[in-house]
């Protein structure tokens, strides 16, 4: 039953197993789904679906398979837009819900599609047309119980609807988060001592009592390594002018990391689009609070993780040449980029953060330098699920 | 299933979403634990009161901490009681059974009725902790090696798990489970909310407080966000204290009630006058 509806969940992203399928089989035996699509939906989503990060990818899935909500996004513009006025926000009685919402759904679209050839002008309150505020199975606000929601904000959940509403998309986890999202996948930046060679100096109590009462009160103490967080963290913050846009993104990322503190020991400088002689010690960069590069590099060990956040766009010439920092005044005589092979030669794990979106890294302006970069340094964007994979990257053993 | 099916409905005194409802009836139809996910003060530990009014239960709570070990829901063997008493002669020290002591789980699995167990903020303890819990929460049943003894449900419980998000449940886990997530009410549900609390509470009051309340919670800047429970307090102190209504949106009275940071009123009031604030950033 529903195989292709398993198939495409999986194709699409959504990790569903086939436990998780049996169980939804019985659901449905059960008649747990109420014989209606809505109760389908909500029996799909509580079964198949475990984080709310998953309920907008889920959305999309059961919308494309059970109406394809898409295709009725390729209506012509003006559409749109008169849908997006909405002249009719009034209130609706209850009395569209109906069960049995399986209405032919291939009738319902060519009808639709039909109706969008046919139509040439605004509509409201009709019983045909698309429009606002009518009877007709199409557009929104409107009084049909199984009809096309156009755009507008729905009444009447039905499950495509409320599918193709998707009103989870916030929870995305590509989405940019706040710092208690930030907080927690720092959480994850974290290796247990006890897994590398310690002594055993800690009294396990509690194992000192049970050991000791199993022998009838003859003391026998343990011990155990102690558990403590090793990571220590380096964070390099472009403040350059173009970073300006995201500094609201990064100050929570960088609220988060403070606040995590659970780190061995954290060290924050700023840099001015790339990293030369000189490091800031506040957002400002200020050349009277600056400390040498160099100094940064000698005093801490290899074993610090480094996270670059910047947008790494910059004229190449900032990046290649001697003498291309952009502050006048300050000449560099190893261009930007040697300075950034060095921090690579001295610490194992890496990463920078872009708060870029991803897909434009190779269309942006500064597209040159993100790429050399990326090259020397693997580069993730600053979302929550960039920063996961980047905080991976940071811990595994490679 | 061999009585009828119960199903819940809601409670006098907690106001479920139907898809919430639909959700915890799917958990009870399949026999699986189901996990509750959402905001604090989204009422997910209510839940789990709610259903055991709903259906006349008796609830077990078990609340976990970051110390909480799965072992302690099953039972704990207490050894020391049993040094003390071989050391000063008292109690039968040969008989472990009775210093055998049931956690919550092992309480839930050995209630005569079917019961609710609650486990509270499973997301606090370590991240191993839901896995070890795997096997007892699937056939219900646990072996206490002491006294060799399995203890196993007459009735499987009803489980809730609620969850803030603080950490990743491993997988394994969550494909037992059946998954809610609470989101937080919108301003039609939160006056039904009021309304169960309340009764016939004045309507201004209501409309005036839940206003305040909304454009607070809009402020991006705000890092404690005033939750239900909050603004349930919120609106009692209102109450009591017989303020002009008209007031409370632009004085926001007894804002240490909503806000728990000096912080975040600082901001509150920042951006309550100037539109903006850039004490973040």
């Amino acid at each position: 039953m529903f195989l292709e509806f398993f198939d495409l969940l999986r194709l699409r992203g959504v990790n569903v197993t086939i436990n998780e399928w049996m169980m939804l089989m019985d659901a449905l035996d059960k008649g747990l789904a109420n014989s209606s699509l809505t109760g389908f939906y909500y029996l799909c989503r509580s079964v198949i679906i475990k984080s709310e990060t998953e309920y907008d990818k889920f959305d999309q899935v059961f919308a494309e398979y059970f109406q394809n909500v898409a295709a009725v996004e390729d209506l012509p513009e003006e559409f749109w837009k008169w849908l997006s006025e909405d002249v009719h926000v009034r209130d609706i009685y209850d009395k569209s819900m109906v069960d049995g919402f399986l209405r032919d759904l291939d009738d319902l679209l060519n009808m639709f599609e039909e109706r969008k050839k046919e139509q040439k002008e605004r509509h409201d309150e009709g019983s045909y047309w698309i429009g606002t505020g009518g009877r007709s199975v199409f557009g929104h606000s409107g009084y049909h119980a199984r009809g096309i929601r156009t755009g507008g904000t729905g009444r009447h959940k039905s499950a495509v609807q409320v599918a193709g509403e998707r009103n989870f998309s916030d929870f995305r986890d590509d989405t940019v988060l706040d710092i208690r999202s930030f907080q927690m996948a720092f959480r994850k930046l974290r290796q247990y001592s006890s897994r590398v060679d310690a002594e055993k100096t800690e009294l396990d109590i509690d194992e000192t009592v049970d050991k000791t009462s199993q022998n009838a009160g003859r003391l026998e103490l343990v011990f155990e390594k102690p558990r403590k967080n090793t990571v220590k963290v380096l964070l390099l913050i472009d403040s350059d002018g173009s970073m300006l846009i995201y500094s609201r993104l990064c100050n929570r990322l960088f609220q988060a990391l403070r606040k995590s503190n659970h780190f061995k020991d954290l060290q924050t400088y700023y840099f001015h689009n790339c990293i030369y002689d000189d490091l800031y010690t506040t957002p400002k960069c200020k050349q009277w609070e600056s400390v040498k590069t160099e100094s940064v590099l000698r005093n801490l060990s290899g074993d610090y993780k480094v996270i670059f956040v910047g947008d790494a766009t910059m004229s190449p010439l900032e990046l290649m040449r001697k003498g291309g920092n952009s502050i006048i005044g300050l000449y560099n005589r190893e261009p930007g980029i040697e300075w950034l092979r060095k921090f690579d030669r001295k610490f194992k794990k890496k990463i920078w953060l872009n708060p870029i979106a991803e897909h434009s890294w190779s269309t942006v302006y500064g597209r040159e330098t993100i790429r050399e970069i990326r090259e020397i340094f693997p580069m993730f964007p600053l979302t929550l699920s960039g920063l996961e994979r980047g905080i991976k990257k940071l811990l595994v053993n490679k | 299933m061999s009585n009828e099916m119960r199903k819940f409905n809601g409670s006098s005194g907690y106001v479920a979403a139907d898809e919430l409802m639909n959700s915890v009836n799917i958990a009870m139809a399949l026999q699986k634990p189901l996990l509750v996910k959402g905001e604090p003060g989204t009422g997910k530990t209510m839940l789990a009161e709610a259903i055991a009014e709903a259906l006349d239960m008796d609830l077990y709570i078990w609340s976990i901490k970051s110390t909480t070990k799965a072992q302690e829901g099953l039972y704990v063997y207490d050894t020391v009681q049993r040094l003390y008493d071989s050391q000063f002669g008292e109690g039968d020290v040969k008989d472990i059974a009775q210093y055998i002591k049931l956690g919550k789980l092992g309480e839930a699995f050995t209630s005569e009725k079917q019961c609710i167990l609650l486990i509270d903020e499973i997301d606090k303890a370590d991240l191993e902790f839901p896995n070890d819990l795997l096997w007892e929460l699937d056939k219900m049943e646990f072996y206490i090696n002491e006294t060799k003894e399995t203890i196993k449900a007459n009735t499987r419980p009803i489980v809730i798990i609620t969850s803030n998000a603080e950490k990743e449940l491993p997988d394994a886990f969550l494909r037992r489970c059946i998954f809610h997530y609470i989101e937080f009410p919108d301003q039609e549900k939160m006056e039904e909310i009021i309304r169960v609390h309340y009764g016939d509470i004045d309507r201004t009051l209501v409309e005036k407080a839940m206003e305040a309340f909304y454009d607070i919670r809009n402020m991006n800047e705000i890092q404690k966000k005033p939750s239900t429970s909050e603004l349930l307090d919120w609106i009692q102190a209102l109450m009591i204290s017989g303020v002009d209504f008209q007031k409370i949106k632009d004085e926001i009275p007894f804002e240490g009630v909503l806000l728990k940071k000096n912080e975040d009123i600082d901001i509150m009031h920042e951006i309550k006058e100037k539109g903006y604030s850039l004490k973040r950033w």
